[in-house]
């Protein structure tokens, strides 16, 4: 079942690509970098994995030219390789895949693809040559039906990143290096990426890839590397690699428990028949939340599944209020509510999708982003009393095992996982009966999915009610009681996860009428 | 597209404006007639000359608040410059470099000292206002007559120009810069910058010497209002032009352009700087006070943004 292809000519066929011997780098008294190796092929797509904070980013950071290491060696295509910025990175055909794309939205996809090298007479564009360009990088993808001349605001993110891969290949790139890039795809999108990889293996192009997941690794790179504490601790072709020798090797021999603790999350329901929480009868937010209906019972950890754009995150939003509905009933304990706009006092809790842009105050630090949801617990007449803010902060923090100096740390300088704990503790903090949680553990490493699954298990345990949105397949079986999908806005009558499958679910997800 | 659509929103303002000050007036005739129509351009010079420069900048994402002042500066340059017995072109060309040269330490401050364009441009605020006192020894400056004086005259000397030539002079370099900011490689960058900066550094553009060129340009426009502000008060006056930047900044806004970058078009501008000089005129010949010109166009500026801001809602969820 895994497509775990190893390039037609071998790594060892042909000299690296890029290798990288001995890499260190020290932050002040951090040790990002402590002696990284390794080497890629032309035509091999490498897996870089690893746990947040194990030093990926550090390293593409010193490929990209971003970062100048400390000491090592670095030789691509034969040269010694020593940048001193990103434009020598693209200088020797290095190019970086950002994880959040760096593409202007305003300007055209043309444009996009040849910023920084547009043809041009005189100073003035020739425009026609640009789109011809454009368009003929896009029809070598086989994706000719992205016309260059839209604008990228228009485009879905999976196109922007056909865009902006194009981009790096309209600069002659040889080594491409992916962050994360299928973080925020659908399903069908990540196959159409992993055809366009294929594609630019076929070609001889090397791609350094990082991923947090497994499966996908296992699905397109040939060879992998795994980084922990900043040292390169494996590498091999990964035919040969057990998921549960990987996972060993990421996490280190004393934290392999938290990785197998997190395959025990599954509860078992109590005995007792539960209480129904929440009601939701045929709750509709045009235009994209259509109909959906469902029951949450106390300690019942609610699954919806669905692509993005079904729905799904309309659906939490709708039921936090962010967004108008239409029509539809909610009743909380039986109560009809009138209006959706106070749910906070009407004891819901709301976990955004967006850590960035609509979760957290990064500039701010944790104890603020963690009690701001309920500041009258540690403020007296308007004034916050640090001397109760603190100690309530720590508490949630300890819970959620969250790496920090301490409440007063800034969030913007937590790592991602971290940075997503304490979304997650500001719930705790909040207290709520009903949890909406949207893609509560994305994008995060493996240790800090654990602890985020463990506490969502614990709140469920406690007589909580959890709807949680994802679109890890995986997560959602493991986690959820009972999973929903959401079909154009329609959500399917819910099931015990145990009936399900990740190819069910997913059959679910994009079939429905069409 | 979408281009025309914000393009149509202002027009439709502007008529709009003309169509209700026409009735309002009671004159239809003498409000649309053409010697209203020549007052109504060469009022707005200034502003428009000024929105070119302002749109490129609001464009990149930046904001420039010395405008008046750059103005008032210029136009004292220009002024002492023939007093010194100058020829007009050489004055022009002063106060144009001294508008230049100003914008390019706008740039500098920006981009060398990392001070943000609303803080460096508030600061350059200030300073070019009390040079321009101090180099026209805070009184006003009356140069000889010149051909300069003939340029933002509301009745051009000779019938045929039909226009004050500062108004044919701004619609000549409102289609170049039109062209520029559309077709030129420069012009592709400056939107880039305004729209995603770390992707326009990452596709190797240099922004901080882009930046630089915007400011620098943007202070040529600016220059060249202020001969247009000496020609029409035929003298150069440090305390002139007060708040004039808003004015411009306004042009810009109304025209569509979006002050977080990435947005913006000369022709909305154009259409932007006349929608507020017909409204100043109309409100003029109503007889009304100074002060309700004012709270109108005050009204118009936040009416026009939440218009446009109304309509990227309803086209995103459209989408």
């Amino acid at each position: 079942m895994w497509n775990a292809g190893v390039s037609p000519a071998g790594p060892q066929a042909s000299p690296p690509a890029l290798r990288i011997t001995a890499i260190t780098k020290h932050f002040g008294a951090t040790i990002a970098l402590d002696g990284v190796d390794f080497e890629v092929a032309p035509g091999e797509v490498h897996a870089l994995i690893g746990e947040n904070g194990a030093g990926k980013s550090t390293l593409m950071n010193v490929l990209s030219g971003a970062v100048v290491p400390d000491s090592g060696t670095m030789i691509a295509g034969g040269q010694p390789y020593a940048p001193r910025g990103p434009a020598d990175a693209r200088g020797r055909g290095i190019a970086h895949i950002h994880q959040e794309l760096a593409l202007c939205a305003h300007l055209s996809v043309a444009e996009n693809i040849v910023m920084g090298i547009e043809p041009s007479r005189g100073g003035w564009l020739r425009r026609d040559a640009m789109n011809e360009r454009a368009a003929a990088l896009l029809a070598d993808f086989g994706r000719a039906e992205i016309d260059p001349r839209t604008r990228v605001s228009n485009l879905s993110l999976a196109d922007r990143q056909v865009v902006e891969i194009s981009r790096a290949l309209a600069r002659d790139a040889r080594i491409l290096l992916m962050d994360e890039p299928t973080s925020s795809l659908q399903r069908a999108d990540v196959s159409r990426l992993f055809e366009t990889v294929s594609r630019l293996r076929d070609r001889g192009i090397a791609i350094i890839y990082i991923s947090h997941f497994l499966e996908e690794v296992r699905e397109i790179a040939d060879r992998f590397t795994v980084l922990r504490d900043g040292r390169s601790v494996g590498s091999g072709e990964l035919t040969s690699v057990r998921d549960e020798e990987l996972i060993s090797m990421m996490v280190g021999k004393a934290q392999t428990r938290v990785a197998v603790q997190q395959k025990e999350v599954v509860r078992t329901l109590s005995a007792a028949q539960p209480q129904i929480l929440l009601e939701v009868e045929n709750l509709s937010a045009p235009p994209r939340l259509r109909l959906a209906s469902f029951k949450l019972h106390q300690g019942q950890i609610l699954g919806i599944a669905g692509l993005v754009g079904s729905g799904r995150s309309d659906l939490v939003r709708t039921l936090f209020g962010l967004q108008r509905a239409t029509g539809g009933v909610v009743r909380l304990r039986g109560q009809e509510l009138k209006t959706l706009a106070h749910q906070i006092e009407n004891g819901f809790g709301y976990l955004s999708e967006d850590r960035k842009g609509e979760g957290l105050a990064l500039q701010l630090p944790i104890a603020d982003n963690v009690t701001i949801s309920r500041f009258a617990s540690c403020s007296h007449a308007g004034w916050i009393d640090r001397k109760q803010q603190n100690p309530q902060t720590e508490d949630v923090m300890q819970r959620l095992r969250i790496k920090a100096p301490g409440p007063r740390g800034i969030v913007d300088r937590l790592s991602g996982g971290n940075q997503q704990k304490v979304l997650l503790a500001r719930l705790l903090h909040q207290d709520p009966d009903i949890l909406l949680l949207d893609e509560p553990a994305r994008g995060i490493d493996i240790g800090s999915k654990a602890d985020i699954y463990r506490e969502i298990a614990r709140l469920a345990s406690e007589g909580k009610g959890i709807l949680m949105v994802s679109s890890y397949l995986p997560e959602l079986l493991q986690v959820c009681d009972s999973i929903a999908v959401m079909t154009r806005g329609r959500l399917s009558p819910a099931r015990p996860a145990s009936e399900w499958t990740a190819d069910s679910i997913l059959e679910a997800a994009i079939g429905g009428e069409t | 597209m979408n281009r025309w659509i914000r393009i149509l929103a202002p027009m439709a303002g502007l008529v709009a404006v003309i169509v209700l000050f026409a009735i309002l007036t009671g004159s239809p005739a003498r409000y649309l007639s053409g010697a209203n129509l020549r007052v109504v351009l060469a009022q707005t010079v200034i502003v428009a000359i000024g929105a070119l420069g302002m749109t490129m900048i609001i464009v990149s994402g930046g904001i420039d608040l010395s405008v008046g002042a750059v103005i008032a500066l210029t136009s004292v340059v220009a002024a002492l410059a023939l007093r010194s017995g100058w020829p007009p072109v050489a004055a022009m060309t002063a106060a144009i470099v001294a508008g230049a040269i100003v914008g390019v330490v706008n740039g500098v401050a920006i981009t060398a000292l990392r001070v943000v364009p609303f803080i460096a441009t508030l600061g350059m605020l200030g300073i070019a206002r009390g040079v321009a006192k101090y180099v026209a020894s805070e009184q006003t400056v009356n140069p000889p007559a010149t051909w300069l004086n003939e340029l933002a005259v509301t009745f051009p000397s000779r019938d045929w120009m039909l226009f004050a030539p500062g108004v044919w002079i701004a619609i000549l370099l409102a289609a170049m810069m039109a062209l520029v900011l559309r077709n030129t490689v420069f012009g592709r960058h400056v939107f880039a910058l305004g729209s995603n900066e770390a992707a326009a550094r990452a596709c190797g553009i240099n922004t901080s010497s882009l930046k630089i060129r915007i400011y620098a340009l943007a202070g040529l426009f600016f220059g060249l209002a202020g001969v247009m502000q000496m020609s029409r008060l035929r003298q150069g006056d440090p305390t002139v032009a007060v708040g004039v930047e808003l004015d411009v900044i306004a042009a810009v806004v109304i025209g569509g352009a979006s002050l977080s970058g990435g947005e913006g078009s000369i022709a909305g501008a154009m259409i932007g700087a006349l929608v507020m000089a017909f409204l100043r005129n109309g409100s003029q010949q109503m007889g009304w006070p100074n002060y309700v010109q004012e709270i109108i166009i005050g009204i118009v500026i936040v009416l026009a943004v939440a218009a446009d801001r109304w309509r990227a809602a309803r086209a995103a969820e459209g989408s």
